[in-house]
């Protein structure tokens, strides 16, 4: 938005700052249980500042109500936890009204597909700049191990213990049909390919969504083993022949049996919701040029009288 | 009607006009007979000559089709509400006549169209009659098209002759408001205006004539309740919002949506309630207060997202329109049932202040304080209006923009520390800083709906539980202490002491003027901020020997409304009486000074048994 011209850029330091350091943005140690896969997402994601030397302030942590929405509490950073559901709503807020912060949000299987599904459509479709990355355990695990919109049928759980029978939402189709701009797949088990993904997801101008496979070992243990080659199984890239642009290809890709392939699956450039009313903004700014804002809400009274 | 025209007895005699001070007029018609346009031109000029006007308009729920009428209150003096009863009621239909004719006054004059109206036998006695083909003269008027449109144009113009209105200014603004059609329009417009005002006929021409004002009103403005809260935002330096369509709300989001990007800002229009609110407060954390806003039942779907701005003290303005409720309710009548919800919607022990503006001047004025308070505050503020004020049409005198609007610019300059939630603060408020601010010693706020220790990290430490929830009301204990104490209306101590919020001030207030001298006087109290309540309410009270508070709710299980309940918990006074009601229309002042009478007597048999 062209708000950013008013606000005021802080001050340069007068030396070259130091690199940010990994303890420099590391805060409280994680409440996870021991070999969560959310461990691995905090360190790539500390990784990633570090990479790209993002400074404290240039970047906020935002995340809404589960095990993994903890996270900005782990991050030495501006952030904030907010209510279940509505990471994304809050996110957009944030994005729309301060173009010159990067807005990282955070959450699980239930706060992005469950209670926040609609909010996970909207801000796809209206292609909010940000990156989000979802850490998919296929169960809740908070409120110890009920059925989550992920989990696959048959999943024996505390709400369903003869095993799930509701059909699981399949993340990448619902990003896709959605309206994502940037949906690509990953998983805890490989940092290498995770830091890959969210250097790509930061770098697209967009709403950029990462669906990471992220073992809960309480309570869904073995989930992902057969992607797991340490368990077994195989760690599949999306072929280097896939289209990226091709939605249908990408919704074909996406409709693989369990553990499917893992990479970018659709990537498109289509104009942010941030510079589409920026545009407005800039628009109506430039037939009041050099006025002051009272001046400007002078010409709507006078026409009041 | 003043009573010079009250009187009426020569008003149809000849040119020979009455001088009024005030006159109650009813359009009713169809809803796509641009009845209200003709209010909105009445309104408009009365921002531009000595007159001072108040509107009342309803729309019927019904979207098209449905019967539409427009009251229009047109006055030299004050004008406080919306007026009783109807001087002159102009009826374009056989059902416009009959449902309407009631709540013209005995005496009062009846303007209807002959080409559908038939008049009733019993009621040619009752109330001056007059019939004009209003529907053939427009056609006639504007070369035989065969279509009515234009009829409205056509009674603007018998109006204006009948009450001896500007000319030259109503003509100015036909040109404006039609301008932009082409010339045409504003050809056919005009044919039909001056039509209607050389109507001739000595039963209409120059009627009356409005006495001239004793208040300068030479630099006013005209607009709705919607209109004044949205430019009182854009004056307060709000440059983001973010809502979802709802009746009555919706006016302000869609004035928002198209003002906000001429200062750089924007209006998001969200997929839910949730969202907005979510988004609103996510801008707001992003440094400047930003504001959601809605009626009835998405004013229920933000609360729980609200408690999260109370317990992670981020600023935020939430707008409720009251409609009637509960449930989907009565979309398009006034209620003032959203009081409880406003203090006390949500979860757990969450203090928010609640504002609540009691005409149109005050919607701008309350919408500024809403967001200075959420910001020098950190807190949610919920700002009160109701469908009666929302739709309604005042001129007030033009605000100082130049020494009045803010600028919010986040400030981003970086601090050596931050404690986001410090309880060592003298008020219990916390500044928020907003990301981007770089913090020297690194320990960087996480703003969370957790309870939490000074830096935000999570704890339920009893301690801090307590330490914390006190600290969030302990704020608002601190701005009551900054509220200015109200102002009786009327005399300062005596018997009946009325109490008001919303816009039941303005009948509230003409019911203390017509109470008169004569041992039936009452005093007014209006309550602009309810939560917190200023201090020295106490004082006032204890001049009167009786408080009832007037209001468009139910009395509820134990006979008191929604303010009177939050008054009765505060001061634990059995004198706080409740005078309700919920037939979702506004007071009458009539109404109030009848109820008020029957509470009187009867509070004074219970004496005396």
């Amino acid at each position: 938005m062209s708000d950013s011209a008013t606000l005021e850029a802080p001050p340069q330091d007068a030396e070259e700052r130091q690199p940010v350091t990994k303890k420099e943005i590391t805060a409280d140690h994680p409440t996870w249980c021991p070999g969560c896969g959310d461990f691995s997402v905090l360190a790539i994601y500390y990784k990633l500042i570090q990479k790209r030397n993002i400074h404290h302030e240039k970047v906020t942590t935002v995340a809404g109500i589960g095990c993994s929405s903890r996270f900005p509490y782990f991050v030495q950073a501006h952030g904030a936890h907010y209510i279940h559901g509505r990471a994304l709503s809050f996110a957009s807020g944030v994005s729309l009204s301060r173009p010159d912060l990067h807005v990282f949000a955070f959450g699980g299987d239930g706060d992005a597909f469950s209670i926040g599904g609609n909010h996970f459509m909207h801000t796809a479709r209206k292609n909010v700049k940000m990156t989000y990355v979802v850490m998919d355990n296929f169960v809740y695990g908070l409120t110890k191990k009920q059925t989550s919109p992920t989990s696959p049928l048959g999943f024996k759980s505390k709400t369903d213990n003869w095993g799930a029978f509701d059909r699981p939402i399949n993340p990448m189709k619902l990003a896709i049909s959605a309206g994502a701009t940037f949906v690509a797949r990953t998983s805890h088990t490989n940092p290498k390919h995770l830091l890959e993904m969210m250097d790509l997801a930061m770098d697209h101008d967009g709403f950029g969504f990462i669906e990471c496979l992220s073992e809960c070992t309480e309570f869904f243990a073995g989930a992902f083993d057969a992607s797991n080659p340490r368990k077994g199984g195989e760690y599949l890239l999306v072929p280097e022949d896939h289209d990226v642009t091709d939605e249908a290809a990408a919704y074909k890709l996406a409709g693989e049996d369990f553990p499917g392939k893992f990479g970018v699956y659709y990537q498109v450039q289509r104009p942010t919701k941030n510079a589409l009313e920026a545009g407005v903004s800039d628009a109506a700014k430039a037939k009041f040029e050099g006025k002051k804002d009272w001046e400007v809400l002078q010409t709507t009274f006078n026409r009041m009288k | 009607m003043s009573q010079s025209a009250a009187t009426g007895d020569e008003t149809g005699s000849g040119s020979q006009s009455s001088r009024i001070s005030e006159a109650v007029i009813r359009i009713a018609g169809n809803s796509q007979d641009g009845i209200q346009s003709i209010g909105g031109f009445l309104a408009r000029l009365a921002g531009r000559s000595e007159q001072e006007v108040m509107t009342m308009m309803t729309i019927p729920s019904t979207i098209s089709g449905g019967p539409s009428i427009f009251q229009v209150r047109l006055g030299s003096g004050d004008v406080l509400s919306a007026g009783d009863e109807a001087d002159v009621l102009l009826a374009f239909y056989q059902h416009s006549y009959e449902n309407h004719v009631s709540n013209l006054r005995e005496g009062g004059i009846l303007v209807y169209d002959s080409d559908h109206v038939e008049p009733n036998e019993e009621w040619l006695d009752k109330y001056r009659h007059i019939g004009i083909a209003i529907s053939s003269l427009t056609v006639e008027a504007i070369g035989g098209t065969a279509r009515d449109k234009g009829k409205n144009i056509y009674a603007l113009g018998l109006i204006g002759r009948m009450f001896n209105l500007n000319l030259e200014k109503l003509e100015r603004l036909i040109n404006e408001r039609f301008a932009a059609k082409g010339e045409s329009v504003v050809k056919t417009a005009m044919d039909a205006f001056q039509s209607g005002y050389r109507y001739q006929s000595d039963d209409i021409t120059n009627l009356f004539e409005f006495t001239s004002s004793e208040v300068d009103r030479s630099n006013q403005v005209v607009m709705s309740g919607n209109e004044a809260i949205g430019y009182g935002l854009i004056a307060a330096g709000v440059r983001f919002g973010a809502g979802y369509p709802i009746t009555p709300w919706s006016d302000i989001m869609e004035l928002l949506r198209r003002e906000l990007p001429k200062y750089g800002g924007s209006f998001i229009q969200c997929e839910d309630e949730i969202a907005s609110v979510s988004m609103a407060i996510g801008a707001s954390y992003g440094g400047r207060v930003a504001v959601t806003g809605s009626s009835g039942p998405g004013i229920s779907l933000k609360t729980e997202a609200i408690g999260w701005a109370v317990m992670a003290e981020v600023p935020l303005v939430v707008v409720d329109i009251q409609r009637g409720g509960p449930s989907t309710g009565l979309p398009t009548n006034v209620e003032q049932s959203d009081l409880n919800i406003a203090c006390y919607g949500g979860h757990g022990d969450s203090p928010r202040v609640v504002l609540a503006a009691a005409n149109v001047e005050d919607c701008f004025y309350t919408a500024m304080e809403a967001v200075d308070i959420a910001r020098r505050y950190s807190v949610p503020v919920m700002l009160l209006s109701d469908q009666a004020i929302a739709t309604r049409i005042e001129a007030f005198d033009e605000p100082k923009l130049e020494e009045i609007c803010k600028d919010l610019t986040p400030d981003l300059t970086p601090t050596p520390t931050h404690k986001p939630y410090d309880l060592e603060t003298e008020t219990g408020a916390s500044r928020h800083r907003a990301p981007g601010t770089r913090i020297e010693d690194g320990r960087y706020p996480v703003v969370t709906g957790l309870e939490h220790d000074e830096w935000g990290h999570p704890s339920a430490s009893p301690d801090l539980h307590e330490g914390m929830t006190h600290k969030r009301r302990n704020k608002l204990k601190a701005l009551a202490e900054e509220l200015p104490v109200p102002e009786v209306y009327g005399a300062d101590s005596g018997e009946v002491l009325v109490v008001g919020w919303g816009s039941t001030t303005g009948p509230l207030y003409e019911a203390v003027e017509k109470s008169g001298n004569n041992g039936q006087a009452i005093s007014a109290l209006k309550l602009r901020h309810i939560s917190p309540l200023p201090n020295g309410l106490e004082e006032i009270f204890s001049r009167f020997k009786k408080i009832y508070v007037v209001e468009m709710n139910d009395g509820g299980v134990h006979g008191y409304g929604q303010l009177a309940g939050v008054l009765r918990a505060r001061f634990a006074d059995p004198r706080i009486q409740g005078i309700n009601k919920t037939d979702a229309l506004r007071w009458k002042v009539w109404e109030i000074i009848d109820r008020v009478n029957e509470c009187r007597n009867a509070d004074t048999a219970v004496t005396n048994a």
